[in-house]
């Protein structure tokens, strides 16, 4: 869905394969000097979030537990436990704090590609 | 009929809730000063730690129309109408007046510099934050209890923090002499410097605050200055428009909340009841309540109300209830652990008057209710239980002194509405919503009345963790997938996760990292170490009994010193090695195992230690091999997964060295064998362990141990301890000794059995997480980038050693 949505000057970056993922677990991925935390759900979908921990200041966030809240997939700071929705980066616990989220897609040949920002090339 | 109800504070709101539950069908309108509807006063220090403006402030009840921003500056008694400092006029049949008080700024030179402060309102905190950001120093005057939530404030911001009080100790109005002492030791200990008998003279400075000048002529140089020195009520507009008040302020009300005009009320803190002001939110409530009523036809009066308090300040607890002197008192002092217990009793030292807690205020949770009545057990056992003993509390008790709910009305509340939980009581009675300290005790009588309690693990599992563990045993589940597509909802979360991969593990499901597994665990069973706050992980082998040898504490250093690690000495006998990154661990572990370390488990909801002291071996009082024991125990547990951590210790005699009774289990060797202590606790509630038997052979000393340690992890709540699983054990100390002991359950030979599956089936996780190239790929930084260490990850020296380059948190 996200690929028919974004404009195509939209530059991606291959991060790696779906293999490389566990599924509901998260890994960090750099981009450009900024650290994204990959996740795969159980049901196989893959979201983007920062890395970085708002509560802590710590690049983190990759390495805390997946799950769900209600219907919203999320993952929980493996640092104090703050749950973060996967789809919007908010912070189900205190909803005035969020983290950015990156589109991202798989490629036909299961390759793994982000996109920071709409840049144009 | 038309209410007009002037200030909108907590008094205010609840006056407008009350009436529009009693179906009140006049006009109501409230004209608050403040730019909000009325907010949470008692947690507005919350709101420098990360609340909202919005989260604090109270909904505004249905068909109240409310006026904002906005002061009533006169009232017409004749006409009845009041006007406002915009020129509007508002007419009423019933006036109400909520105005609450100001805090008392004393009339010292250079009070009105800018840097000076109150601490009342949202802006009063924003403007202190803001002031904050140029400050490196800050003073409160006043050591009470609003001046103490004021210096944590200051201190939360980053100031060097004082507090200069008038009394000779702390909150001089809830405790005496020895409390203050004791509260004065945690204050400083925080780094709060306190300044007392002191006081203001003067504050200093020129454009700006520069210091406050003591009596004494002493400066302490501060560039934010808070008044918080006591509170006054705001009676400026009663008195202009003729009503009475008190000689030293206040609105004078009779018990309905009539002013000296019939058609005027006056309710929380500018009302002066009976010549008394109640500077308390819960009185304040009970007023609102009872002029509502009255307004409404009722008949209710208010005669008074409970000053006791209860509150965490500065993280301690400090509580006061009933009287504050008595006859005859017994106190309790413990000044090493900073706790001091004091209560009042009447000459015959038959009923309770009173009494004053700081560091523990467990008495006044379970002791509040039976002020004025006959003492529930010898004074000097209700001090060292502290909360710890089950009381009946009577009927008539008041519980929750916030919301004036007695324990009648709860029981009754339970039983009408079939309530199972805590906010089920919070919402049909009010009680616990305000300041929270009734909490433990609504939970007591939720317990006690024998309603079925929740207890499900989360909102994944209706199941306990005991209720999940027998599941998974008798089905042979050994996947979380199944476990929760069959038991459970949704894909589970941080606190089922872990809590099932610790019930697979002590079922003996094979590496922790293996297949599924490994995307339950939390990151430090993830990563087998522990997170630290900048990201990195910390490394600590095993040292069973805390007996190593010179060529391998050679090689702890050699570890910590080519990989750059922190190391310090644990409490509990081992060395931890800090600052790894991800992708150091599996080589740091293979040096490690190649010395013959394995993993220590500091990570784990597993054994941790059996500490042991040096034994009969070296000491010339020792009477058995403690150190022996320690290592084959810790040998023989390494690696248990539990429902929490498990620490253990053997001393060699009754000197008790290795501090036994402060573990799960705790072993004092005699002249004959062992005594076998357990339910031991340090860390935040500290509990000696019980003698569970004494005099043991070795044999079945450890028989004894395996079975509690099986019996306990497969019935124990997530993340409890032994002492509050055998606190909460229906038959306590005895049921476990028949269970254990006489086998009276007949589960012993289960429990043995999966006790020898376990031994036999240990095996290190290091060692075999370094053999498996697949289990090794996830220790990286970055999947596209293994070689690149973590860039926000960065050190700096402190006594010759890295520590981490603080981060900064919020938001980027
Ligand atoms: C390293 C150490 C402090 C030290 O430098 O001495 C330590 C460090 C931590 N302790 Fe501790 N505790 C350490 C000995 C203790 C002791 C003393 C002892 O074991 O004799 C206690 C009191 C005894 C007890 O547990 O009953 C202790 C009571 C706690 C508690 C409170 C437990 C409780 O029941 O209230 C926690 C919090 C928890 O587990 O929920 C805790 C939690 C922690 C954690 C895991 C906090 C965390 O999640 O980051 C710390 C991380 C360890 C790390 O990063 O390596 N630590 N901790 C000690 C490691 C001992 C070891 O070799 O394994
Ligand atoms: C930091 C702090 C911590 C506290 N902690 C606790 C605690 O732990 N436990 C506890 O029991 N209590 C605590 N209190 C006390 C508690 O907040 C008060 O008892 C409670 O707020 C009193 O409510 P009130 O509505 O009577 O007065 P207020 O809260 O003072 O409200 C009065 C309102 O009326 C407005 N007003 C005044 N005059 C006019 C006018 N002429 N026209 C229009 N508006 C006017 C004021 O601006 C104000 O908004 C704390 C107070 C503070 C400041
Ligand atoms: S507990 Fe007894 S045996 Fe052990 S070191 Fe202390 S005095 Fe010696
Ligand atoms: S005693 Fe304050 S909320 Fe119950």
């Amino acid at each position: 869905m996200i690929d028919t949505l974004l404009p195509d000057a939209l530059y991606w970056t291959p991060v790696c394969h779906l293999a490389d993922l566990m599924p509901e677990r998260g890994a960090a991925v750099l981009v450009g000097g900024r650290q994204v935390a990959l996740f795969r759900t159980f049901s196989g979908d893959l979201y983007a979030l920062d890395n970085r921990d708002p509560y802590s200041g710590a690049y983190v966030l990759s390495r805390g537990i997946v799950g769900t809240r209600g219907a919203e997939p999320t993952v929980a700071s493996p640092m104090h436990k703050q749950v973060f929705s996967l789809v919007t980066g908010v912070c189900l616990d205190d909803e005035e704090v969020s983290v950015p989220i990156y589109p991202v897609r798989v490629a036909a040949d299961g390759t793994v590609l982000v996109t920071m920002e709409v840049s144009v090339v | 009929m038309r209410v007009l109800v002037v200030g909108y504070g907590p008094a205010a709101h609840r006056f407008l809730e009350t009436l529009r539950e009693r179906g009140f069908g006049g006009t109501v309108t409230v004209v608050g000063e403040e730019p909000r509807p009325a907010y949470d006063r008692v947690a507005l220090t919350s709101y420098l730690s990360g609340k909202s403006a919005d989260d604090l402030t109270y909904p505004v009840p249905e068909g109240v129309t409310t006026l904002l921003g906005r002061r009533i500056v006169a009232i017409d008694r004749e006409s009845r109408t009041a006007t406002a400092d915009d020129g509007s006029v508002t007419p009423y049949d019933v006036l109400v007046l909520a105005t609450g008080s100001a805090p008392f700024v004393p009339p010292v030179p250079g009070r009105d510099l800018p840097g000076c402060f109150v601490y009342r309102t949202i802006e009063d905190l924003d403007a202190i934050r803001a002031a904050a950001a140029h400050a490196t120093s800050g003073v409160v005057v006043g050591g009470g209890l609003l001046g103490l939530e004021a210096a944590d404030a200051l201190r939360g911001l980053g100031l060097a923090t004082h507090v200069v009080e008038m009394s000779p100790w702390l909150m001089p109005r809830q405790v005496d002499e020895g409390g203050g002492a004791v509260l004065r030791g945690h204050v400083e200990s925080l780094g709060v410097r306190v300044h007392a008998p002191s006081g203001v003279a003067e504050i200093a400075g020129g454009d700006r605050v520069e210091g406050l000048v003591q009596p004494d002529g002493s400066v302490i140089a501060a560039q934010v200055v808070v008044f918080s020195a006591g509170i006054r009520p705001r009676d400026e507009l009663a008195r202009s428009a003729g009503l009475a008040v008190g000689e030293r302020g206040g609105i004078v009300v009779g018990e309905t909340l009539r002013t000296s005009d019939p058609a005027i009320y006056a309710i929380g803190e500018c009302a002066l009841v009976n010549g008394m002001i109640y500077g308390l939110a819960g009185p304040c409530q009970t007023m609102a309540e009872v002029a509502a009523d009255q307004i409404t036809g009722g008949r209710a009066t208010f005669t008074g109300a409970d000053m006791s308090a209860k509150l965490k300040l500065l993280g301690v607890e400090v509580a006061q209830f009933g009287a504050m002197g008595g006859a005859l008192d017994v106190t309790y002092m413990d000044p090493v652990a900073g706790v001091y217990k004091k209560l009042f009793v009447s000459d015959d030292a038959a009923t309770l008057l009173g009494g004053i807690c700081v560091g523990d205020a467990g008495p006044y949770t379970s002791l509040k209710p039976f002020v004025g009545k006959p003492l529930p057990a010898a004074p000097s056992d209700l001090l060292f239980t502290g909360g710890g003993v089950a009381l009946d509390i009577p009927d008539d008790a008041q519980v929750c002194s916030c919301n004036n709910v007695t324990k009648g009305a709860i029981g009754a509340a339970i039983a009408d509405h079939g309530l199972t939980d805590v906010p089920g009581i919070k919402a049909c009675t009010r009680a616990g919503t305000t300041c929270g300290s009734c909490v433990p005790l609504l939970k007591q009588i939720l317990v006690k009345s024998g309603v079925e309690v929740s207890k499900a693990l989360c909102e994944h599992f209706t199941q306990s963790r005991a209720e999940l563990y027998a599941i998974a045993q008798v089905r042979g589940i050994s996947t979380f997938s199944q476990l929760i597509a069959e038991h459970g909802t949704g894909r589970g979360c941080d606190i089922c996760k872990p809590a099932v991969a610790s019930i697979l593990a002590s079922l003996g499901n094979g590496h922790i990292l293996a297949g599924e597994q490994a995307a339950l665990q939390d990151t430090n069973d993830h990563f087998l170490a522990n997170l630290q706050k900048n990201g990195t992980y910390s490394v600590v082998p095993r040292i069973p009994g805390g007996e190593i040898t010179p060529e391998k504490l050679i090689v702890i250093g050699e570890v910590a010193r080519d990989f750059g690690l922190y190391t310090k000495i644990t409490g509990g006998q081992r060395i931890d090695l800090f600052g790894a990154r991800v992708e150091q661990l599996p080589q740091i572990w293979r040096r490690l195992v190649d010395a013959g370390f394995e993993s220590g488990h500091a990570y784990g909801k597993a054994l941790r230690t059996v500490k042991s002291c040096v034994g009969s071996t070296w000491c010339r009082y020792g009477v058995q091999d403690a150190v022996g024991l320690a290592i084959m125990l810790e040998l023989r547990y390494r690696g248990l997964r539990s429902p929490h951590k498990i620490k253990a210790a053997v001393s060699g005699c009754a000197r008790e060295c290795a501090e036994a009774r402060g573990k799960d289990f705790g072993v004092i060797a005699t002249e004959l064998g062992w005594n076998l202590y357990v339910g031991g606790n340090g860390g935040f509630k500290p509990r000696h362990a019980d003698l569970l038997a004494a005099d043991l052979d070795t044999d079945t000393l450890v028989r004894t141990i395996d079975r509690f340690l099986m019996f306990y992890i497969r019935t124990a709540d997530r993340l409890q301890r032994t002492s509050t699983w055998l606190e909460g054990l229906d038959g306590g100390l005895d049921h476990l000794r028949s269970v254990i002991m006489d086998d009276s359950l007949a589960v012993c030979a289960d429990l043995d059995a999966q006790m020898d599956r376990h031994v036999s089936g240990y095996f290190d996780e290091w060692r075999a997480t370094i053999d498996d190239p697949d289990k090794l790929r996830r220790f990286v930084s970055f999947v596209n980038a293994p070689g690149v260490p973590d860039p926000s990850i960065s050190f700096e020296i402190e006594r010759e050693q890295i520590k981490p380059v603080l981060l900064e948190a919020g938001p980027r």
